[in-house]
Order: C-alpha cells, then structure tokens, then sequence
C-alpha cells in the first residue's frame, strides 16, 4: 500500500531581546550556569512577572511577517506541568487567545511553491535546562528560565520532510531577517517538534500523530521523520495501532525512542494566569510595526529574478542573508549596475569573507567604497584584475581604491602614444618571436599581448594594447 | 459536581503530592463540598456577558528591556536542598 506523510510543525523561536519576558534578568547564552536568575524566574513566592516591551514589539514583527492577524486583546494563560527545569509548576503561555493567528508562509521546492498555513503564534516563556549526569543525577540550570519564545504552530499541511525542512530554512531566515532570532538550532535557539502521521494515500480523515522533540537541526528533522515514517508504517503493516507518544530523536544513534504517553490536553490544566494583566495592540501600533518590517526575503527573491534577472546562485545568496542583501541594494543605489554588483558580491566579497571566516556584518568595506572601485573599472581607469589586486589591498589597509590607484600609479594606460612606445619595444625585444609571427605563427599574438602586460604591470588598456599589436605587426 | 478520589488521585499525581488513602478521603470530601459551592454560581444567567480573566482594569502593563542585576549564585542555590557547586541537583528523572 502506499501511503502519504501528514506533518505539521511547531516551531520555538528564543527572541533576541535584552532581558527575559518576565523579569529583567539579562537573556544571554553561555553564561556560567545559574547566574542570570531572581526571585521571578525561580518561582519563589510572591515574585510577581511582568511582561518585556520588547517581547511585545517583536513578537509583532514576527506575525506580521508570517501575515498572521495580530489580535487586538490577547492574554496569558497558566500551562501546568510538574518538570524540575519548570520552578514555578506552570509555563506561562496562551492558550486560547493568543498573540496571533492565521497566518501562511511559501516554501519552494522540487514542488513547486507551496503555502503553509500557520495556525498561531504566541507567546510563551522558556524552561530551565536539564542536564543528566553519568552518576544517574541530574542538575539544573535556571539560566535559560523565563527566555522569550515565540511558539509557531502550523496546521497539517506538509507532504514530505523535504517540505518541513523547507519551512523551518525559510522561518529561520525569516526571523534572522527581521531581527527576532539568530536561527540557532545547534544552540537551541530555534527548536522545532514534529507532529507526525501516516495514512493510506487517498484517505481524508487523519491518523493518530506522534511528535518527535530533540530535532536540533534541519538534517535531523529530515531524519526523523523518514524514521518515525517507516515505524509508523510498519505498524499499520502488522495490523497494529499506532499511539499518541512523544518521542525523542538520538542524534548519536540516529534513532527515535519514546519520551513519555502525551498526556491529554486537558492535563495540562490550563487557566488564566491572574498576575499578568490583558495585552492589547491597537491598529495604530500594528501598522507602526508593519512601517518597520524590512523587504522580506521572499518579495526581495521574486525581485532579483523578475525585475533584476540575475542568476538562481545570486537569488539564493543575495536574498537569503540580509546582510548581504541589504548591502547589494546599498550598491545599487550608488549606482552600480546590478549584475555587476551581484558579480563582486558572489566574488570577490564572498571570498574575503569566506577566507576571514566574517559575517557580512563584519565586512570592513563601506559599500560606497566599493562602489569608488567598481566604477574605476566601469569607467577604464583600471582593469578587472588590477581591481581584484586594489580591493584586497582596501580590506588589509583601509585606503581608498582612488588613494592606492593614484599612489601605486594603476590607472589603465589608454594613452595611444605610450602604449605604442611599449609595443614597439617588446617587439624590438623579442626580434626571434617576430620572425616567427611574420612567417606565420599568428598564435605568438597571445605571447606578445602577454609581454605588453607585464611591461605595463597589467595597466595597458586590453582592447587599446591589442589593436594596437595587431596594427604594429602587421606593418610590413 | 460531585469529585471522585480517581480524580483526586489523579491530580495529585500531576503535581507529584503524595497523599495517603486517609488524606485522599478527606480531600475528596473537602473538595467536593468546595465544587459544590461553586456550582451554586451556575444558577447565574451569564448569558451574553463577555468572560472576565482580570479582576483589575488594568492592560498593557509592561516594562522596558532593561536588565537589573540578578541573584548571585550563592543567594540562587541557597534554599536548595540539594547542590553542586554550580548546579541545583535532583534525583534522575528520565530513565
């Protein structure tokens, strides 16, 4: 029988803000184990939450930027569950009323462009981190207690793990787009749990789903489903039911093994949380956050292809990091031709920050100043290889391009009268090769373009040097 | 309502209380008598009467992202009842 994947995902986005949702303890990674905590994030009694400004505003721009509806009153609800990372005994959350809903992202793919409907995105705070010792003991860190996340929850709407892994690619340069999130699955910032069924193809109706956590990284989202794809249906196969669990993937074996048995919703007892007030965003301040959403990637994507028509690779580069987008467009608007700025950022700015290992956001060059450089060449007054020699010597010294062509004399020697003196000369030089040309070589061309070049240092004018040659040697 | 001890077991269980069989009874009685107080609100018409989930008029009470300073780690793991030096320690609780 075949039978069809039915996935939908939830998504847990760490918010890039200062201090955690709830208190103002600092929201950093990395820091010594139990250092950022207080009487709030440690559930001592009577600490009372009150929620970040920040969380609000950016959890905002994430909505808007999966086009979900921004609900003007939203409020927060109590999720009870006894776990040692949890000190309160509750995750503060939303349950039925939360931040946003209904919204939709494309993913493309070998299928197309498909749209994935996104059910909610709320708020809610993260948990401690537990850590399971050799000994058989476990310790805790409350570090990480109370960090802002945005829960992304998506309906049921992906066929295959190529598409979830198409999602979560775009949701996380989505959100390292805007600001929100730096993306980081291996760290746990982005985590993301798979819900997973299998039926018959054709059947409507849903099976019974499993959800896998512990996915940290595209790959093993990927994995995972095709593992818990085969159980399922290994199942159905020997006439078994398959039953609502959670399981969790081992990234060291690569296999999947139960967690626990979901306990019901209803377990998880939620209500009101009654010490933080209603939320409401008006739609003055929803179309002030839409004000300060940037072009998102996939508008820039369908721009750079249909308007600026440059090659599939540049799409994917320029439009996938916005760094490098946005400094392409800073080109731009110096007014560097586009596919030629598009060929110094795939070239010769990919390779110094590949070979520096920078982000773009490192990248020492102003784009006005690689503009100067690209319009010298534009304007002949060097050639591309003394440019590539130039832009190198900006990253390591900081001058100008105009400072070092005119201090290291590299403008491109288009002057007839000079150029003519060093092709007469190479060729009173190299009298046996001139003979050779004359009875016939006509290949020595390339020798002699050759000689010229290094005479000049590679500043002779390619087109100017090689008329002239042509003109010279084929005097009699 | 009337509260059953399977819920009360259940319950406790959630939060990891243990209750003896005689505790189970009585909390069984004591809350159904709580639940059946609460039931007399259900003779309130509330039909068309928007749910209150705040009792203060308050909304949008928020603070600005700017951190204070926190606990140190002595003062955070000082009403532990079990540490390491950096760490809170529990029994093993995934098997």
């Amino acid at each position: 029988m075949t039978y069809e994947l039915v996935i939908g995902l939830e998504i847990h986005a760490q918010l890039l803000t200062d201090t955690k949702a709830f208190c103002r303890c600092p929201n950093r990674y990395g820091e010594p184990p139990n250092t950022l905590t207080c009487p709030t994030c440690l559930g001592m009694p009577g600490a009372l939450p009150v929620l970040n400004r920040n969380v609000v505003e950016q959890s905002a721009l994430l909505a808007l930027a999966l086009n979900a509806t921004i609900h003007p009153h939203s409020k927060f609800d109590r999720k009870n569950y006894f776990y040692p990372d949890l000190p309160k005994g509750y995750q503060i959350s939303q349950f039925d009323e939360p931040f946003s809903s209904g919204g939709w992202q494309d993913v493309e793919g070998e299928w197309g462009m498909k749209r994935i409907r996104i059910t909610r995105a709320h708020i809610e705070e993260d948990a401690g981190k537990s850590l399971h010792q050799d000994d058989g003991s476990t310790v805790v860190d409350m570090n990480r207690c109370g960090v802002p996340l945005v829960e992304i929850v998506t309906e049921p709407d992906f066929r295959s793990e190529s598409e979830a892994a198409a999602f979560i690619t775009a949701v996380r340069e989505l959100l390292r787009y805007i600001r929100v999130c730096d993306g980081n699955m291996e760290r746990g910032s982005l985590r993301c749990d798979v819900n997973i069924s299998v039926r018959p193809l054709g059947q409507t109706a849903l099976n019974e789903r499993t959800e896998i956590k512990n996915l940290n990284s595209i790959r093993a989202v990927e994995r995972g489903i095709l593992c818990e794809r085969e159980r399922q249906i290994r199942i159905y196969e020997s006439g078994g039911q398959v039953i609502r669990e959670t399981l969790l993937w081992d990234e060291a074996t690569e296999e999947i093994r139960p967690m626990r048995r979901k306990e019901g919703a209803d377990d998880y007892r939620y209500f009101p949380e009654p010490d933080l007030v209603e939320l409401t965003v008006s739609p003055e301040e929803i179309e002030r956050y839409r004000d300060g959403l940037p072009e998102l990637p996939n508008v820039r994507r369908k721009r750079y292809r249909e308007q600026l028509h440059l090659h599939e690779e540049a799409v994917a580069v320029l439009s996938g990091d916005r760094e490098q987008g946005d400094y392409f467009e800073a080109l731009l608007r110096l007014g560097v031709d586009a596919r030629t700025a598009a060929g110094w950022m795939q070239g010769e700015v990919r390779r110094a920050l590949t070979s520096e290992n920078r982000d773009m956001a490192d990248f020492p060059l102003a784009p006005s100043a690689l503009a100067e450089l690209i319009q010298a060449v534009e304007r002949s007054t060097i050639s591309i290889s003394v440019a590539k020699d130039v832009f190198r010597k900006m990253l390591t010294d900081g001058r100008s391009a105009r400072a070092i062509i005119e201090a290291e004399n590299l403008s491109q020697v288009s002057d007839e009268s000079e150029l003519r003196l060093i092709v007469e000369r190479v060729l009173a030089e190299n009298p046996d090769e001139l003979a050779k040309y004359k009875s016939g070589k006509r290949n020595l061309m390339s020798f002699f373009m050759g000689q010229a070049m290094k005479a000049t240092r590679g500043r002779a004018n390619p087109n100017r040097l090689a008329e002239l040659l042509q003109e010279l040697l084929d005097t009699p | 309502m009337p509260v059953t001890k399977e819920d009360i077991r259940r319950t406790a269980h959630l939060a990891r209380l243990h209750l003896s069989e005689a505790e189970l009874d009585s909390m069984t009685e004591t809350l159904s008598r709580v639940f059946d107080d609460i039931d007399q609100l259900h003779e309130v018409d509330t039909e068309g009467v928007q749910p209150l989930h705040h009792v203060l008029d308050l909304r949008n009470v928020l603070e600005e992202d700017i951190p204070r300073p926190c606990f140190t780690r002595e003062e955070a793991l000082g009403n532990a009842p079990d540490r390491t030096e950096e760490f809170f320690r529990l029994p093993r609780v995934v098997n």
